[in-house]
C-alpha cells in the first residue's frame, strides 16, 4: 500500500494553475473530468423572463492525482493552494487508499507505475 | 400596375417569410435541448403546411370579395383561380397597384407566421400530428374570417378600425389561440417546481435580429407601395423596437435586480408587435412612446400566467396577446392624419376625440373573443379524437427523439 490517490474538486477557471502547480511540483500525470455537484455553495440563482431557477448543480472540475504515500500530503497542498480564492465554492480535496496500481504497457506496479 | 412599388412588394414578401425561421430560432433557444428540435419543426413546418392550405382556400376566404363589410370571403379565388400576374379582377374591393398573384404572395407570409406564434405557448408537449391538423384547420376558421374582418374592408374595418400590419389579425389572434391551447393542455409536467431554463439564448437572440430585420417587410410592405407611408413605417418599426427594449430593461432591473439578455430580446419583439397596427398611422416621436409603454407593459403582463397558474411556456400571451392589444389601443391615442390619409378619426392626442379608441377596442374584443372560442373548439375536437399532448414518457424523453426520432445536439 505504497500509493494514494488525491481527488480534487475545483473552480473550471482555476484547472490551469493547479496543472501548472502540480507540473512544477513534479507530478507526472493526471486526469480531468468535468462534473457537477455542490457543497456548502449549495447552487446558484438564475432569472428568466422574472422566473427565479434555483439552480442546484454548479459545474466543477474534478481532478485525480495518484502519488506516493510520501508525496501525497505535499500533493493535496499544492493542489490547495493553486486552487484557493478565499471565496465560498474553492471545492474539496481528499486522499484515499490504493491497492494496487498497473501500468498498462508495461506491467508495471504500484509506485513504479506512477 | 406600379414597377417600383411591385419591386418592394417581392422584397418585402421574402423579407416577411424570413421571419418565421428567426421565429423558430427565437423560441427554440429558450426550450430545453431535447425539445429544441420540435421547436423547430412546429415553425418550419407552418411554411412547409400553410402555404399549400393558403392556396388552396384559405386565401379566398381571406381576401375573396373583399370589400363586402361582412365576416368572410368566398371562394372566388379558392385553388388560385383567377389569382395571376395581373391586377385583380374588375371590382375587386382592394385597390392594388401590384400584380394579384404577388399580393397573394406577400399575404401568404403573414398566415404563415401567424399559428406559428402559438407554438411558444405550447413548447414541450404537443404532440406533432396534433399541431399540424390544428393549424392547417386555424388557418381556415380563425385566420381567414379575422384577416377578411379586419385587413379585407370586412365589417370591423368598416366600423373605422384600424390596423395597419396585423395588430389584431396576427398577433391579438395568436395571443388568443395560445391562451386557450394553453388552457386545454395543461402545464409542462413539473412545472413550475423544476427549472425548466432556456438552453441556448444566442440563437434566441440570432432569432430576435432576424425577427426585427424582417418586420421591415411586415410593416413597411403593409403599405403595399413604395412611398412616404412605407418611410414611416419603417422608422416606427425600428424605433418602438428600441424603445421597447428600453422599456422593458427599466422595469427588469428595477423589479428583478439584472438587465437579462433575454429580456432585451424578448422587449425588442414586444416594440415589434405593439408598433404593428400602428406603422403606417403614427409619427414623430410616437412610436418612441409606443415602444416604451409596451415594453413595459409586456413585462409586466409576464405575472398573468402566475397569477391565473396556466403555463404559457414562452410567454406568447404576455408578448402578442398584450403587445397586440396595447399597440391597438395606443393607436386610438397617437393615429395622425398627417401622416396617413386613411386616418379618419384622428386619436385622443391628435383632438380626435374617442371615436377610433372606441372602435379599437371593439376589433380587439372581437379578435380576442372569436379567436379564443374558436381555437379552444378546434383544441377541444383534436383532443377528443387524437389527442393534443404527449404522453409522459414521450414528455421525459423530449419532443426530439419521440416526435421526430432525432437529437439536436449528437455526443
Amino acid at each position: 500500500m505504497d500509493v494514494k490517490l488525491i481527488t480534487a474538486i475545483v473552480k473550471p477557471f482555476k484547472l490551469d494553475d493547479v496543472k501548472t502547480a502540480l507540473k512544477d511540483a513534479g507530478v507526472t500525470g493526471m486526469t480531468v473530468t468535468e462534473v457537477q455537484g455542490f457543497g456548502r455553495q449549495s447552487g446558484h440563482t438564475e432569472v428568466y423572463r422574472g422566473a427565479e431557477y434555483t439552480i442546484d448543480f454548479v459545474p466543477k472540475v474534478r481532478i485525480d492525482v495518484l502519488a506516493d504515500v510520501a508525496d501525497a500530503e505535499r500533493v493535496a497542498e499544492v493542489i490547495a493552494a493553486a486552487a484557493r480564492t478565499g471565496k465560498i465554492g474553492d471545492g474539496k480535496i481528499w486522499i484515499t487508499e490504493v491497492d494496487r496500481v498497473m501500468r498498462i504497457r508495461t506491467g508495471e506496479v504500484d509506485a513504479d507505475a506512477l | 400596375m406600379d414597377p417600383g412599388n411591385t419591386a418592394w412588394m417581392l422584397a418585402a414578401t421574402a423579407l416577411v417569410l424570413f421571419m418565421t425561421p428567426g421565429l423558430a430560432l427565437f423560441y427554440g433557444g429558450m426550450v430545453r435541448g431535447k425539445n429544441v428540435l420540435g421547436m423547430l419543426m412546429q415553425n418550419i413546418f407552418a411554411m412547409g403546411l400553410l402555404a399549400v392550405v393558403w392556396a388552396a382556400i384559405a386565401f379566398s376566404l381571406a381576401f375573396g370579395d373583399a370589400g363586402n363589410g361582412g365576416f368572410i370571403g368566398n371562394f372566388d379565388f379558392a385553388w388560385l383561380k383567377d389569382v395571376g400576374p395581373s391586377l385583380p379582377p374588375d371590382g375587386y374591393g382592394i385597390v392594388l397597384t401590384i400584380p394579384f398573384v404577388l399580393f397573394c404572395a406577400y399575404q401568404m407570409t403573414f398566415a404563415i407566421i401567424t399559428p406559428a406564434l402559438i407554438t411558444g405557448a405550447t413548447a414541450d408537449r404537443l404532440k406533432f400530428s396534433a399541431y399540424a391538423v390544428f393549424i392547417g384547420v386555424w388557418l381556415v376558421l380563425v385566420y381567414g374570417p379575422i384577416a377578411h374582418m379586419v385587413f379585407a374592408g370586412g365589417w370591423l374595418a368598416d366600423m373605422g378600425a384600424l390596423d395597419f400590419a396585423g395588430g389584431a389579425v396576427v398577433h391579438m389572434n395568436a395571443g388568443a389561440a395560445a391562451l386557450a391551447l394553453v388552457l386545454l393542455i395543461g402545464k409542462r409536467k413539473g412545472y413550475p417546481d423544476t427549472p425548466m431554463q432556456p438552453h441556448n439564448l444566442p440563437l434566441t437572440v440570432l432569432g430576435t435580429g432576424i425577427l426585427w430585420f424582417g418586420w421591415a417587410g411586415f410593416n413597411a410592405g403593409s403599405a403595399l407601395a413604395a412611398d412616404g407611408i412605407a418611410g414611416q413605417a419603417i422608422m416606427n418599426t425600428f424605433l418602438a423596437a428600441s424603445a421597447a427594449m428600453l422599456g422593458w430593461l427599466v422595469v427588469e432591473r428595477l423589479k428583478d435586480g439584472h438587465a437579462t439578455t433575454l429580456g432585451a430580446a424578448s422587449g425588442a419583439v414586444a416594440g415589434l408587435v405593439a408598433i404593428t397596427p400602428c406603422a403606417g398611422f403614427v409619427g414623430g416621436m410616437a412610436p418612441v412612446y409606443i415602444g416604451l409603454i409596451a415594453g413595459a407593459v409586456c413585462y409586466l403582463a409576464l405575472g398573468i400566467k402566475k397569477t391565473f397558474g396556466f403555463d404559457d411556456s414562452l410567454d406568447v400571451v404576455a408578448v402578442h396577446l398584450v403587445g397586440g392589444l396595447a399597440g391597438s389601443l395606443l393607436l386610438g391615442f397617437f393615429a395622425d392624419a398627417a401622416i396617413n390619409p386613411a386616418v379618419t378619426n384622428e386619436g385622443v392626442f391628435l383632438g380626435g376625440g374617442g371615436s377610433l379608441l372606441g372602435d379599437q377596442i371593439v376589433a380587439s374584443v372581437v379578435t380576442i373573443a372569436y379567436s379564443f372560442v374558436v381555437s379552444l373548439a378546434i383544441g377541444l375536437v383534436i383532443d377528443a379524437t387524437m389527442g393534443l399532448r404527449i404522453d409522459d414518457a414521450a414528455e421525459d424523453e423530449g419532443l426530439d427523439l419521440s416526435q421526430h426520432a432525432e437529437v439536436a445536439y449528437a455526443e
